[in-house]
């Protein structure tokens, strides 16, 4: 399962990507295991474990921990949103 | 007609109310609401801000908008709504979003102006960073903004 995966904002900054493409491993069912398999990369990763303060959208839609991840998705991650 | 625009470029006010009525005689309320960047100082002073610049997340940010001006027509009678978001670097005094709805009363109109600025609030994807004399600065979400957006649930 391959799926693009975006970040916005402080949390760009933060892991210093924009975008990557992933190829998933086939224990990755959900949002909530992807973000669970970037936070474990460590270090500056860390920002994404559970508990943080992170938004995620799934093919621009707001999405939850919960929401199954599918092939050629676009997942983002980012924080709360500060517009208007 | 919606119209929702995310641009870089400033934008019109007057043109933009009175194209929410032009031609038309149905429309008996315009309600807008325009937002500014402020020159916010944080409390013990001296750290103003010189610049903001809004990122958004191209696609995402037309999509969430139209969603949420499609809400706003499935609870009000509306006759018309234009929906404006800058995005890029806006120093103090410019305008960052603009949002007109018009309808045949006023209870309508001002009521879904609100409600769409409450939603946009917490579920357009923007963020602002200010520039200040100390540097960059992600602003932070506001709970505030949150119940903002709660008093709308059904």
């Amino acid at each position: 399962m391959s799926i693009k995966v975006l970040y916005f904002a402080s949390l760009r900054e933060t892991l210093g990507y924009s975008h990557e493409t992933l190829t998933l491993p086939a224990n990755i069912a959900t949002l909530g295991d992807l973000r669970d398999h970037l936070a474990r990369r460590g270090g500056v990763w860390e920002a994404l474990e559970e508990g943080r303060n992170v938004r995620a959208a799934i093919n621009q839609n707001m999405a939850g921990p919960e929401v199954a991840v599918a092939d050629r998705d676009e997942v983002a991650f980012f924080p709360p949103v500060t517009g208007g | 007609m919606n119209t929702i625009s995310v641009q870089e470029a400033d934008f019109d006010v007057g043109a933009e109310i009175e194209a929410l009525s032009a031609g038309r005689c149905d429309v008996g309320a315009v309600a807008s609401f325009v937002g500014l960047v402020r020159a916010d100082t944080l409390a013990g002073g001296g750290d103003e801000v010189s610049a903001m610049t809004l990122e958004h997340y191209p696609g995402m940010t037309e999509k969430s908008l139209e969603a949420i001006v499609a809400e706003a027509d499935g609870r009000w009678r509306l006759l018309g709504t234009r929906v404006i978001h800058r995005f890029g670097r806006l120093v103090p005094g410019e305008r960052i979003v603009f949002v007109g709805v018009a309808s045949s009363h006023r209870g309508d109109a001002f009521a879904a102006c609100e409600f769409i600025m409450d939603y946009l609030k917490t579920r357009a994807p923007f963020w602002k960073k200010e520039d200040t004399p100390a540097g960059g600065r992600w602003v932070d979400a506001r709970e505030a903004d949150d119940s903002a957006a709660a008093r709308w649930a059904k």
